[in-house]
């Protein structure tokens, strides 16, 4: 990056005062930065190197809370759900976001109308969303009854699961609400990239003979590849802070089957009163989601297209 | 970036020739005669327009899913307890009655003056500190700028998670638990939105600063003559951004509110879901108590939200 020339040391142009005016500038924002992430993180890290609970400070203990959440099965189930989010959310969140983009980006009526009805679920509050669903996906909610007319047509054997009282599918009730609630943003984002896209492009490759698909796959999504990885980082990494969703809808139960990472440190943190061991997996998190950045930072030079100026 | 309105996404997204053909031509034939018709592309009409209704269908088909919650929601809140277990939603048992129930049993009324409190201090106070920031940042040249604004890029890699624990302890040291000052202080500070806005101004030309310092207008004056005057769009743009994310915020109101009187919206609401989890109608009654007034402004400012988060979202882009 490159920043602002310096100004010239011209008799008119030298201003000494830019010197402690910067600094008066940054003053209200640099002591909320210094308190509340500076001291704040130097905190978590010293912590979570501590016996901490509800007293304060008890011991210090080196990596054992660490060692011992290596050692803790729910710790473990916590990070296998968190991966399950991320690798059912993330691409099925990209794939129904690009497809409604790709639909409104073709020039019919009413485009206005279907962006603002999917656009609502981002605008709302995640717990109503979590509410509805826990109705909807009740032992005799809706979705269990299209189920079943959707047996009774076609004959095929598909029986209603119980989505939320089972450790199989409360997970997929997750997966379902969060799909709801974001897919929306992810749509609006495609659709703003998909108008970046010149025209000639697209001619061009019909000219030349390229069918819908091929112009799709050679042209558009080659194209819009910088916003694909956006918002597949952008939404992998709300998928490793996941948090309300399964915290109202499921509660990360049954049996810790849907409970996330996050929550796991909430509950350690604030049920159990246990700030190092919460401390401690949040750098975990934090590790994983540095990791998963570096990996995605390397490999996006094999597939993301970025226009030169 | 144009998302001003469905217009400029149809004239942009046009597949092929008129879009008049489309538009009247669901039972006519439009005239050859008409401006922009090609005649090359008049054999494809037809199979087009099947591709359009087959568009519509699928639209339409996504619409209803992403609605039906929504209809869902109010059909519910609106039939006595019975009448939801017999399945009975006819409009002979529509009544007003859980709303007045989840009324009477919580205090909503308080939720939304606290959700209004901390989402319109922490959106004003939260964007004029960024913006000091970004202006130094961006405009203003002292010693250690730039190490500085690197640390406060490093610290965007770190999840809110691992900040939670340490401000809580923060806020109880401060006698601040169960407090506005709990709800609102913390989150007056945005590395975010401080990040957005410093790339903001930088795009405006110095020339302008210069020939202000020339006639002797101070730092100050130029801040808040020339550069925020300069910058309402992005300004506009992030302020929905940080206040719909303040107002649907729910970990950290949860972490440093006990009492019921200090409760934000989402917070109140999860904790009705808590205490009646399966009274439905008063649940789904409390849902769009909670979500309309957030639902119509945002019908109402439709262009303005996803501008907003948009442009927020992809980081000023």
């Amino acid at each position: 990056m490159s920043l602002p020339p310096a100004p010239r040391r011209s008799l008119f142009r030298w201003r000494p005062d830019q010197q402690w005016e910067g600094y008066l500038f940054l003053l209200p924002s640099l002591l909320g930065f210094a308190v509340f992430v500076i001291l704040a993180v130097t905190m978590s890290l010293g912590i979570s190197f501590t016996s901490w609970g509800l007293t304060g400070f008890r011991a210090f203990v080196g990596l054992d809370n660490y060692r011992a959440l290596l050692r803790d099965p729910v710790f473990w189930q916590a990070v296998r759900n968190t991966a399950f989010y991320l690798v059912t959310i993330v691409p099925m969140q990209l794939a129904l976001g690009l497809a409604m983009a790709l639909a409104l980006n073709q020039g019919l009526r009413a485009t206005g109308v279907y962006r603002l009805i999917y656009f609502m679920p981002v605008v709302t509050t995640v717990v109503a969303g979590a509410i509805v669903f826990r109705l909807l996906l009740s032992n005799n909610g809706l979705i269990n009854v299209w189920i079943q007319h959707f047996a009774q047509f076609t004959g095929l054997p598909v029986t209603p699961p119980n989505w939320l009282g089972s450790t199989r599918y409360a997970r997929w009730a997750v997966v379902i609400l969060t799909l709801w609630k974001n897919t929306g943003f992810t749509m609006v984002i495609y659709l703003a990239a998909l108008q970046g896209v010149p025209r000639e492009l697209t001619d061009a490759a019909r000219v030349d003979g390229a069918g819908g698909w091929q112009r799709l796959r050679h042209v558009t999504l080659p194209m819009i590849s910088s916003t694909t990885f956006f918002l597949f980082v952008y939404q992998a990494i709300g998928a490793f802070q996941l948090f309300t969703e399964p915290f109202v809808m499921t509660r990360g139960g049954p049996a810790n089957s849907s409970l996330s990472v996050v929550q796991y440190i909430y509950l350690a943190a604030f049920r159990d009163i246990r700030m190092d061991k919460a401390a401690a997996m949040a750098w975990f998190l934090f590790i994983f989601i540095f990791a998963f950045t570096l990996i995605q930072n390397r490999l996006q030079r094999r597939w993301v297209y970025y226009e030169t100026e | 970036m144009n998302l001003d309105d469905a217009a400029g996404v149809d004239g942009l997204g046009q597949e092929t020739g008129p879009s008049a053909a489309g538009v009247d031509g669901l039972g006519r034939e439009t005239g050859p005669s008409e401006n922009g018709v090609r005649r090359s592309e008049m054999r494809t009409t037809r199979s087009q327009r099947l591709g359009r209704l087959a568009l519509h269908a699928a639209l339409i088909g996504f619409s209803v899913l992403m609605v039906a919650p929504f209809f869902a929601m109010l059909l519910v809140s609106l039939v006595p307890q019975q009448a939801f277990l017999a399945r009975e939603f006819g409009l002979d048992q529509w009544t007003l009655s859980n709303y007045r129930e989840t009324f009477r049993i919580v205090p909503f009324g308080r939720f939304y003056l606290n959700s209004a409190i901390v989402s319109v201090t922490v959106t004003v106070v939260q964007i004029l500190i960024s913006s000091l920031a970004a202006f130094a940042f961006a405009r203003l040249r002292f010693r250690g700028r730039d190490a500085i604004f690197v640390l406060y890029l490093a610290t965007l890699m770190i999840p809110f998670p691992v900040t939670v624990i340490p401000n809580f302890l923060i806020i109880k040291n401060l006698g601040w638990y169960d407090s506005y000052r709990a709800l609102i202080v913390p989150a007056l500070f945005s590395v975010f939105s401080t990040f957005l806005l410093r790339q903001y101004y930088r795009t405006l030309p110095m020339d302008l600063d210069e020939a202000a310092r020339m006639d002797g207008a101070s730092s100050l004056r130029i801040w808040a003559q020339i550069v925020l005057p300069l910058s309402g769009p992005v300004l506009a743009a992030l302020a929905i951004f940080v206040f719909q994310g303040v107002w649907n915020d729910f970990l950290w109101p949860l972490v440093v509110t006990s009492s019921e009187t200090m409760r934000t919206i989402p917070v109140g609401l999860a904790a009705f879901v808590g205490q009646y989890s399966t009274a439905w109608g008063l649940l789904m009654a409390g849902a769009v108590i909670a979500l309309l007034p957030v639902l119509v402004i945002y019908i109402i400012a439709q262009k303005w939200f996803v501008q907003g988060i948009t442009l927020s979202g992809m980081g000023g882009r």
